[in-house]
């Protein structure tokens, strides 16, 4: 806490500005880092938080985020055993903590298999850390982005993951990020850095979840380089405390013959927003971007995708779908670009909704840009409501209307589950589904 | 077991059972028959609940209880059963999970306890003969990417697990091959008892002679306008409809 008196902030923008300086000034840090920090804090300043007239902000207003002024997060609390387990869903994993934006526990570099090297930021920005000073914020810019912008001149923690080249990891790597009731009214700011070297396997989970806090704001950020022939699972939960924000942004970055397969699952929060952007740098990398936003009461579900195909002969496929109810609001975004280079591109995106009340609204819009004359792409986007004639044809079958449309809704959910390859978290995210929607 | 009397239906403004009058008792099949938009399915879909058609008139009597009162689930629950002319696809859904699903359902609405998994599929391994189904069929979703034929066989498949007491099959024929409306017969042959009844309705002969029909009726223009014994059926084929007054198109 800051010692010196300042008046109060007259916004939100200068609160942040309040707190940068405050660490700033207590800071350890490399030069190099201070820079970066300085510099992306002037970014956001300039930025702004997006208004409804900028494109990619266009069905999302960020006003309750904007308006609002969050304070630091105090050091979180001890997390029980039997809670990571919760998150961990059964899976045996290595489990990385972080409660409010901070590391847990300490790391313990020894129980890591071969060839497998986790860090923390925080402690990798004082190691002078080479690959840090090369690649922080080469993927995720903070020039254009202002929440990116954010996190990077106020991240505080976070987890540096290399999976060295050749190797092949077994053990799904779980990032929990936790916030307990010490992360109330504030904002956290968590940073990730993922290297998939030649040649590597390699599962990574993030999720986002609450064990007490409630009204906080996530501003996350991910940046994922997947180099030649690597192959990286990459799983997104995020259910977030119902009063919480979140914004999340994954950056990728693909060499050739690489494969990237995401999955974002989203329930939580008021208003969230999730973005996963990758590049397909090389020829014949591969990009499988699926995901489920499931919403009801006042919620606001965002999705921003972009997949962009830069080198020959890339395939990408992506699927969303959103299940809506109550008053609640889901928007999916999705832009597919084509370089004029990128001939061959096989692209197909598609975006289905399912409304369940007559006050849920979706917004959505996938997008083909194409500079390239020998490509096969397809998009396409659905908003229904529960198919009548299914519903007659399982009554008729002596099941009842609300049972009948738990099911016809589970499996308009577990259509896209099915797509995702860790069998342990498809089958959790399936109970997940059904229980929301059979209790 | 059903009384029907003087059942007007209508889709949106379009009324298309004009009057139908039909009866049948326990132990009994009854053949529906007639030509193109006579109003066959419509009947079908009206007994089984469909809520795209508005009953503008007549009554309907099922086992002393006014059937029209009863919502779809209840109807099946009470022991109609329906095989879909066009079985709907459900993407997602298991057909052993939907099957499930529905035998226990009617079970607890008859106050009995609901099977288990293991204790389902061993029921499931039964009936499932006597459709000659691929068991692997069951993991899959309901009807989705079945071929016409293995829809057909669903769906006799669920009539053969839920045991209706009243069974109304339409058009279940169309579209199948000579063996697989051999398989289709058999199998509804198979669960005919004397406390169960059967409604046929058909556009075919063909079917007739694989289940033998104790009436016949012909519908045309929404009203039954000729009803006989099985050699009815024989004469429609021969000659067609159009010698039948008010059967005109």
């Amino acid at each position: 806490m800051s010692e010196a008196v300042l008046d109060a902030p007259e916004s939100s923008v200068e609160a942040y500005r309040f707190t940068f300086e405050d660490s700033a000034r207590t800071s350890n840090e490399p030069a190099w880092m201070k820079e970066i920090r300085r510099s992306a804090m002037g970014d956001f300043e300039r930025l702004d938080f997006p208004t409804m007239k900028n494109e990619d902000w266009h069905f999302t207003n960020v006003g309750p985020i904007a308006e609002k002024v969050f304070g630091s997060a105090k050091p979180g609390g001890e997390i029980s055993e039997s809670v990571i387990d919760r998150i961990a869903f059964g899976q045996e994993a290595i489990k990385i903590v972080f409660v409010n934006g901070r590391l847990s526990s300490e790391m313990n570099q020894g129980a890591l298999p071969d060839g497998l090297t986790i860090v923390n930021l925080a402690q990798e920005i004082g190691a002078e850390s080479q690959l840090l000073q090369r690649h922080f914020g080469q993927l995720a810019a903070a020039e254009s982005a202002a929440f990116t912008a954010l996190n990077t001149a106020l991240a505080t923690d976070g987890a540096v993951i290399v999976i060295t080249a050749n190797t092949v990891i077994d053990k799904p790597i779980h990032l929990m990020f936790i916030s307990d009731s010490g992360a109330e009214a504030s904002s956290i700011h968590t940073r990730n850095l993922i290297f998939a070297e030649r040649l590597s396997k390699c599962t990574v989970i993030e999720s986002y979840v609450s064990v007490g806090g409630d009204n906080y704001f996530t501003n996350a950020v991910t940046e994922v380089f997947v180099a030649e022939s690597a192959q990286l699972s990459h799983y997104k939960l995020q259910t977030e405390a119902r009063n919480a924000f979140h914004v999340g942004t994954v950056q990728v970055h693909q060499k050739r013959d690489s494969r990237y397969e995401s999955f974002s699952f989203a329930t939580g929060g008021k208003l969230a927003r999730t973005n996963i952007y990758t590049t397909l740098a090389g020829e014949a990398s591969e990009a499988v971007l699926n995901g489920l936003y499931m919403c009801d009461g006042s919620q606001h579900i965002d999705h921003q995708t972009r997949i962009e195909h830069v080198a020959p002969n890339c395939p990408s496929h992506e699927l969303y779908k959103g299940i809506l109810d109550g008053n609640s609001h889901g928007v999916f975004n999705g832009k597919v670009y084509v370089h004029p280079e990128a001939q061959k591109t096989d692209g197909k995106q598609s975006n289905n909704n399912l409304l369940l009340s007559d006050g849920a609204r979706v917004d959505t819009k996938p997008q083909l840009e194409i500079f390239a004359d020998d490509v096969k792409c397809t998009h396409g986007a659905t908003v229904g409501r529960i198919d009548e004639l299914a519903l007659f044809y399982m009554r008729s079958r002596g099941v009842g209307p609300a049972q009948a449309k738990r099911l016809l809704t589970y499996a308009f959910a577990a259509d896209v589950l099915e797509k995702i390859e860790l069998e342990s978290l498809r089958e959790s995210l399936e109970a997940q589904v059904l229980e929301r929607f059979t209790s | 077991m059903l009384e029907i009397k003087n059942l007007h239906a209508s889709i949106g403004d379009k009324e298309i059972l004009r009057g139908i009058d039909l009866t049948v008792n326990a132990g009994e099949v009854h053949a529906v028959m007639g030509p193109n938009g006579s109003g066959k399915s419509t009947l079908a879909q009206v007994l089984a609940g469909h809520p795209g058609y508005e009953v503008t008139g007549g009554e309907v009597t099922y086992n002393g209880q006014n059937l029209l009162e009863l919502d779809p689930e209840v109807r099946a629950q009470e022991g109609i059963f329906l095989a879909f002319q066009y079985p709907i696809e459900i993407p997602g859904v298991t057909n052993a999970y939907f099957m499930r699903s529905a035998y226990n359902e009617i079970r607890k609405a008859k106050g009995m306890t609901e099977l288990d998994p293991l204790e389902f599929l061993d029921l499931m391994e039964e009936k499932i003969k006597l459709v000659d189904m691929d068991p692997a069929m069951m993991n899959r979703s309901v009807n989705t990417g079945f071929s016409g034929g293995e829809k057909k066989r669903n769906e006799i498949l669920q009539m053969a697990v839920l045991e209706p007491r009243l069974a109304i099959l339409d058009e279940t024929d169309s579209g199948l091959d000579i063996d697989a409306l051999k398989v289709v017969a058999n199998g509804v042959n198979a669960l005919r008892r004397p406390d169960n009844a059967t409604i046929v309705v058909t556009h075919y002969q063909r079917l007739l002679n694989y289940i033998v029909p104790d009436y016949v009726h012909v519908l045309a223009n929404g009203r039954i306008v000729k009803s006989g014994g099985k050699e009815l059926a024989l004469e429609l084929e021969e000659k067609g409809y159009d010698w039948i007054p008010g059967a005109a198109a």
